[in-house]
């Protein structure tokens, strides 16, 4: 076949479409993976955490999170007697390589914190085009082949969760482990937690342990002032906490 | 680079997210909302104290409408995906839906009104013209020769009409930049139904100022005369306008130190101490308190002519370098403490960067250029018109 000019100028705008979907690559399949059978959440039990950071180093390996940036973080309080409205708070390396000994006096805990895939989420509703969404499977996630970088979704976030990834210029934030969870597997940070305080919940699932724990202990979520439908419940949390 | 934190920070919000470019954003669409307010005060309201600065006002909200989307533009990380916010725009967000209103502003109102009170001179030029001028001219006729008085009547009630749908359009533009801030729920120093409301009369108040100040230049710099009649007018509305603006601001102030919610100290001690200089010094009391003196006193006082247009001089200054820190205030301000209420980070501005000083002093350039070029292509006065200011002979070849 004789290639015309007229020709490859016809056949160039098919090649960069197709090129484009070469480019894209096919998704991991999970054929067993049925997204209307889950909704997720994650359980953090405050009691149980010992500050130790392997969640966040797991994390950060997991999903290659750039240095200075966290997708999950840990937080130290220290509230002195009543002084419940003036916690001291520190999250150094967001609790990476754990922390420094505690203050003596008052008590002391600690708090993990990621992004609470909230169900009436914030940064999704003010994305001017839609890269961050909420899955049928209720995980928030972003398409950061489309994200503009705009940032609007950083600045909506009550919770402190979302950053600009220098790499990509595109915002970033837990995923939940997508790439695991629909696979059967567990998070990165709840796999690496060695003390359970952290655990995926399957809120659609019946037979997920969570309902029994919501049912027999005092959760609360973070800011429900903000009434954002945050997923990650915390046991044992102090009104300190913010 | 190393930030400066005070208190407890989430780690993630130790940067700041949007830069000096996103403070020349409101600025900008403020100051194209508030120029057409005043061009439709003459159109509308038939105020014709105000007519002299007309078009100038018009000309004015163009050139910095134009530039009204840079700032965001470079600000973006991926500016060259940002055509897909008119493609696939979100429409539960408020950032995509400003994109149309911007559109509509632009195309349905202003070049349109700009077009249909120009066309007349367009044609005449197209004609009495030569070489390149004549082709651009005649591009601007866009194919519209006819100058009969039917047809400059025709275009004088649908310029009538687009002002009138231009009026809350302007609001729109800018009450819309109001609730981008406002509608976010997360940042209680920006989250207040109050926002729109003082964006829409803090843009005419920096648009009233930024073209009484242009014609009191652009006439020195013609060597005619000041329309002092007019002037006054202006200076007069602009009072009104600012007091509206204040009582505005103040009562959103008070209510939050009534209120005292929880994030009451964390915003108080902000005040007190980084945005001391820029909010209480230079927003209240030199970029608003001044201002609204001087104008008031020239309204008791009888004062001369040169004390007069001194004072206007100053007052208009000051009340757009106060907007501008309003601005700031507002964009940086909303930035620097922590949505923990724990602790406060620092804003260091770059200089030579994308989002640097640099760009940003570029940027405020720019719709001047692009006005002094409107202004030679459309020249805003009619020459026949003006007075000449006594003792110098009219400038020739200035239009």
């Amino acid at each position: 076949m004789d290639i015309t000019r007229r020709r490859l100028l016809m056949l160039l705008p098919a090649a960069a479409v197709a090129w484009k979907y070469v480019q894209a690559g096919t998704p991991e399949a999970s054929p067993n993976y049925k997204l209307t059978e889950h909704w997720w959440g994650m359980l953090i039990d405050i009691p149980k955490c010992i500050g130790c950071g392997s969640c966040v180093r797991a994390c950060a390996e997991e999903n290659d999170v750039p240095e200075g940036y966290y997708r999950t973080w840990i937080e130290r309080y220290h509230v002195a007697d009543w002084k419940i409205e003036r916690p001291e708070v520190e999250s150094p390396d967001g609790g990476k390589q754990g922390f420094p000994p505690n203050q003596v006096g008052g008590k002391n805990f600690f708090v993990p914190k990621l992004c609470n895939h909230c169900a009436d989420s914030p940064c999704t509703q003010v994305c001017p085009v839609g890269a961050t969404f909420v899955t049928p499977d209720g995980v928030v996630l972003v398409d950061k082949t489309y994200c503009l970088g705009c940032r609007y979704c950083v600045q909506a976030c009550p919770y402190g969760c979302r950053f600009i990834n220098p790499k990509t210029n595109t915002a970033e934030k837990c995923s939940l482990c997508y790439h695991r969870i629909t696979k059967g597997l567990t998070t990165a940070c709840c796999e690496a937690c060695p003390t359970g305080a952290r655990q995926l919940a399957d809120l659609k699932n019946p037979q997920d342990p969570i309902h029994e724990f919501l049912r027999t202990h005092n959760v609360q979520v973070l800011k429900p002032h903000m009434a954002t439908g945050a997923k990650v419940f915390y046991n044992g949390m102090d009104g300190s906490v913010r | 680079m190393h930030i400066p934190v005070e208190g407890f920070m989430y780690p993630n919000e130790v940067e700041l997210q949007w830069s000096v470019l996103i403070v020349l954003y409101p600025f900008i669409t403020g100051l194209v909302a508030g120029a057409f307010i005043l061009a439709s005060l003459e159109r509308v309201f038939r105020v014709d104290a105000v007519k002299p600065t007309y078009r100038l006002a018009l000309l004015t909200a163009l050139a910095f409408l134009l530039v009204a989307p840079l700032p965001l533009q470079l600000h973006l990380g991926h500016p060259e995906r940002s055509l897909e916010m008119y493609l696939t725009p979100h429409r539960s967000s408020a950032m995509a839906m400003f994109g149309f209103v911007y559109l509509w502003y632009l195309t349905a109102v202003l070049l349109l009104e700009i077009w249909l009170d120009y066309r007349h001179d367009i044609v005449v030029k197209s004609q009495t013209t030569t070489g390149a001028t004549r082709m651009i001219y005649r591009v601007l006729t866009l194919g519209s020769s006819n100058v009969s008085k039917r047809a400059l009547h025709i275009d004088e009630r649908l310029g009538y009409f687009i002002t009138l749908i231009g009026i809350p359009s302007a609001f729109l533009l800018h009450g819309y930049v109001g609730f981008i801030f406002g509608s976010v729920k997360a940042n209680p120093w920006w989250s207040s139904p109050l926002m729109p409301i003082v964006f829409i009369f803090s843009a005419m108040v920096s648009g009233i100022a930024a073209v009484m100040l242009l014609y009191m230049l652009s006439s020195r710099l013609r060597r005619r005369d000041i329309d002092l009649r007019c002037v006054d007018k202006i200076a007069q509305y602009l009072l009104y306008v600012f007091v509206i603006d204040f009582s505005l601001e103040m009562l959103d102030l008070l209510q939050r130190i009534y209120e005292a919610d929880e994030s009451f100290r964390s915003l108080d001690f902000m005040v007190h101490t980084r945005l001391w200089t820029s909010q209480v010094i230079i927003q209240i009391l030199l970029g608003t308190v001044t201002p609204i003196a001087l104008l008031a006193l020239v309204q008791v006082l009888k004062l001369s002519d040169t004390t007069r247009k001194r004072i206007y001089s100053v007052a208009g200054c000051l009340t757009v370098i106060g907007i501008f820190a309003m601005r700031w205030n507002v964009v940086i301000g909303g930035q620097l403490f922590s949505k923990s209420f724990l602790g406060y980070t620092t804003y260091k501005m770059a200089f030579a960067t994308r989002e640097g000083l640099l760009t940003a002093i570029a940027l405020m350039i720019l719709p001047f250029g692009i006005l002094w070029v409107l202004v030679k292509l459309l020249p805003p006065w009619p020459d026949a018109g003006s007075i000449p200011a006594s003792g110098t002979a009219p400038a020739h070849g200035i239009s």
